[in-house]
């Protein structure tokens, strides 16, 4: 206790030096005249808070430390009862489960029949999807992309280039925009990835600022700083969703013989985004499943060993980083599709750090965490009016208490792991 | 005329780039992270010096020196405190662990920095009144500013302070001995905790001095000005050869030097471009950096 009173007295006496001259004085212009207004309060409240931390810092590492053992029990607990579940032979796939799910998120728009909560869902899709793919990265290859909305920027672009210069419907840009992503990956990739990690991050965040500041310059193409307009709508089988058809065409409503509502369009968004997401997880769980994915897994854990064994380190990198940066671009492309209009404001890099605080919440490299984290931070992104101008905040904390608090997130993936039968303690694998 | 005065361009902002690259290298060399919150301390640094400026001006000083050094050592203090705690909160309770970990950490703390200054001082520019406002004519066409002059003469007695610092005192020993084997040290009785946390406050003191200097060149501070230039700074010390010291003031300049010529010959829009490419080619290239040593990883 005395250790700790000591240390917390330390830590206020910095606290304030810091404080006092950042935030204990508003910079205040009138006209020529700068003043600073002093704000003793904010220095005192701030000092209290790192006092009282301080003090009381072993017992706030029990209860987080306490926090952490429910979660693992959760864990160890849904673990148990996959396992009872689970079908003799069948591949940790439990169908009841999933039909359940997929019932529920196919009837919701339906129940709510509301724009907004329709909406929020699509905003929660589009998150999952790019958290999903950066998860790749980060989760299974344990590469650091810091641009990774560049990517989903290059996937927007794609369609709303194509779509506004050579009329490229949505079906046929779709995964065109997912390949020119993937190959803005190789590209930049391809140079950085032979050396160590670290620079990867560099480079990515480097070429996040970049591609911003191309799309605001190249204004003939991109339409500098006001982007690309009225991009074409996806159809449905050349059905369109608007009030009147383009010529020739038939509108939804008419097809069908109902009634305008343009709530269809938005259900018509939802279940798409539902599909790219169903497809996303589809294929990533099946990956992770194959040579390829068990060696970025092991890529991730140690390099040496791998290079021994004969994997090629750099291409084994590489597909990870264009695969990644495909399923940001079929994201991109349906932001596009769902705004009509993009511009270069919406792929700030703030938008990166808050698709990597998805997946280093949810757990790297767990499917189940990050669909829980992205619902999390879309909610307190888009949906919380109190909370809007301390959420950079809130996620940059996040970032920082999770690395030292839970660094595999806080739904860790589960890993096979084997039961040595004649010992007392069980060991896991590779954790 | 143009050349002289992109080559006088050239040093300025070399000299702002050597001062930050020197954190990012040190920081490198000893723990093998690249520390992101690196451009958020000069950031820091730049807005400690504006309001004791603005305060020193409220109380009615005069006198340029006197200004000048009270703005510089208190933002080096400022700074040291930030540095040091940084180190102390985000990094220290991650060591030893994949190097991932303290990659994100450090991308947590550099934005939350960033958010906080933006919290308390709003996400505004601020304009920096000219302290030594003026210039030396030299003909018709080119004229050197004072602030031209001021800037690599601070950055050069800020870099013999630090080379001195660095070759001939006892800590300074100690700092080499960690960054070349951080073990070995620790077996030699060196505290090499505490010599990691010496290196961030040397770090970040050499930043702040690089933000004030900044704030008083450019005429205004503002919360996200140390994005962009961490980037560079680090591209410099890649430039230079990560881990070496004179390779990073080297990189420095050499950056500061391409850059100015770059904005002057391709435009001011494409400038951020030009580093940019400049790391991608250095690290296609050259990646060990112009004065750094080939990295050999043994098992």
């Amino acid at each position: 206790m005395k250790q700790n009173f000591q240390n917390a007295i330390i830590a206020t006496v910095l606290s304030f030096v810091l404080l006092s001259l950042t935030i204990g004085g508003l910079i205040q212009v009138e006209g020529i005249e700068t003043t600073v207004v002093a704000r003793p309060w904010y220095v005192v409240i701030g000092c209290t808070i790192v006092f009282i931390i301080q003090l009381f810092r072993d017992q706030l590492v029990f209860v987080f430390k306490g926090f952490g053992n429910v979660l693992k029990t959760l864990v160890r607990a849904e673990q148990i009862a996959e396992h009872a579940i689970q079908l003799k032979g069948s591949d940790r796939f439990n169908p009841l489960f999933y039909l359940t799910v997929l019932i529920c998120l196919s009837v919701y728009p339906f129940i709510v029949s509301d724009k907004l909560w329709i909406g929020m869902f699509i905003d929660i899709y589009i998150y999952i999807l790019l958290a999903l793919g950066l998860n790749i990265v980060v989760g299974y290859a344990g590469l650091l992309n810091l641009g990774y909305i560049a990517f989903y920027a290059v996937g927007a672009y794609t369609y709303g280039i194509l779509n506004h210069f050579y009329d490229f419907s949505f079906w046929l840009a779709l995964p065109l925009s997912g390949m020119t992503a993937a190959l803005a990956g190789i590209i930049l990739g391809f140079p950085v990835l032979r050396l160590r990690g670290d620079y990867l991050a560099i480079v990515t965040l480097g070429f996040g600022q970049v591609l911003v500041i191309l799309l605001r310059n190249l204004g003939s193409i991109t339409g500098g700083p006001d982007g690309i307009g009225s991009i074409d709508r996806p159809t449905m089988f050349g059905i369109e969703f608007s009030r009147r058809a383009k010529e020739g065409g038939v509108p939804f409503h008419e097809f069908f013989g109902l009634e305008y509502n343009s709530i269809i369009k938005d259900f018509f968004f939802y279940f798409l985004a539902l599909a790219l997401v169903i497809f996303t997880i589809y294929v990533i769980s099946r990956l992770v499943k194959m040579p390829i994915g068990r060696s970025w897994e092991a890529l991730r854990e140690d390099e040496t060993a791998c290079k021994s064994l004969g994997i090629n380190s750099t291409s084994v990198k590489l597909s990870a980083f264009a695969i990644s940066s495909f399923f940001a671009g079929l994201a991109g492309c349906f932001f596009a599709a769902k705004q009509r209009h993009i511009s270069p404001e919406s792929f700030e890099f703030i938008e990166s750090v808050i698709v990597l605080a998805i997946v280093v919440m949810g757990g790297m490299g767990s499917t189940i965490g990050i669909i829980l984290a992205a619902i999390f931070v879309a909610v307190l992104k888009d949906y919380s009016q109190d909370l809007q101008e301390y959420r950079m905040l809130i996620f940059s904390l996040i970032l920082i208490v999770m690395m030292i608090w839970r660094p595999r997130g806080l739904f860790p993936a589960t890993r096979p792991f084997i039961k040595l039968q004649n010992r007392q303690k069980s060991q896991e694998c590779g954790c | 005329m143009q050349l002289l005065e992109q080559i006088l361009n050239g040093i300025t902002l070399g000299s702002i780039y050597a001062l930050i690259a020197i954190g990012y290298t040190m920081v490198y060399g000893v723990i093998g992270m690249i520390n992101f919150a690196h451009g958020e301390v000069y950031m820091v640094g730049a807005f400690v010096g504006l309001i004791v400026m603005t305060i020193l001006s409220s109380i009615g000083a005069s006198l340029v020196p006197v200004y000048l050094i009270a703005m510089l050592l208190i933002a080096i203090l400022v700074s040291s405190v930030l540095g040091w705690s940084i180190e102390r909160v985000a990094y220290r309770p991650l060591r030893g662990k994949h190097r991932l970990i303290p990659l994100i950490s450090a991308i947590g703390m550099s934005f939350f920095l960033q958010n906080f200054m933006q919290l308390s001082q709003g996400p505004r520019p601020f304009a920096v009144k000219q302290l030594i406002p003026g210039s030396f004519t030299v003909s018709e066409s080119f004229s050197i500013s004072y602030m031209q002059i001021l800037i690599p003469v601070v950055t050069l007695v800020f870099m013999v302070l630090f080379t001195y610092f660095i070759s001939k005192t006892k800590l300074g020993v100690a700092c080499r001995a960690t960054e070349q084997d951080r073990r070995m040290a620790n077996l030699l009785g060196i505290n090499t905790d505490t010599i990691i946390s010496v290196i961030f406050v040397i770090g970040a003191s050499l930043a702040a001095v690089a933000g004030v200097l900044v704030s008083l060149y450019y005429g205004t501070v503002r919360d996200t000005m140390g994005f962009i230039i961490g980037i560079k700074a680090f591209t410099a010390a890649v430039l230079g050869g990560i881990g070496s010291i004179p390779g990073a003031m080297l990189g420095g300049f050499v950056l500061g030097f391409t850059e100015s010529f770059a904005s002057a010959y391709i435009g001011g829009d494409y400038k951020d471009i030009v580093s940019f490419v400049l790391l991608l080619l250095i690290l296609l290239v050259l990646p060990s950096g112009l004065l750094g040593k080939a990295e050999i990883e043994k098992v």
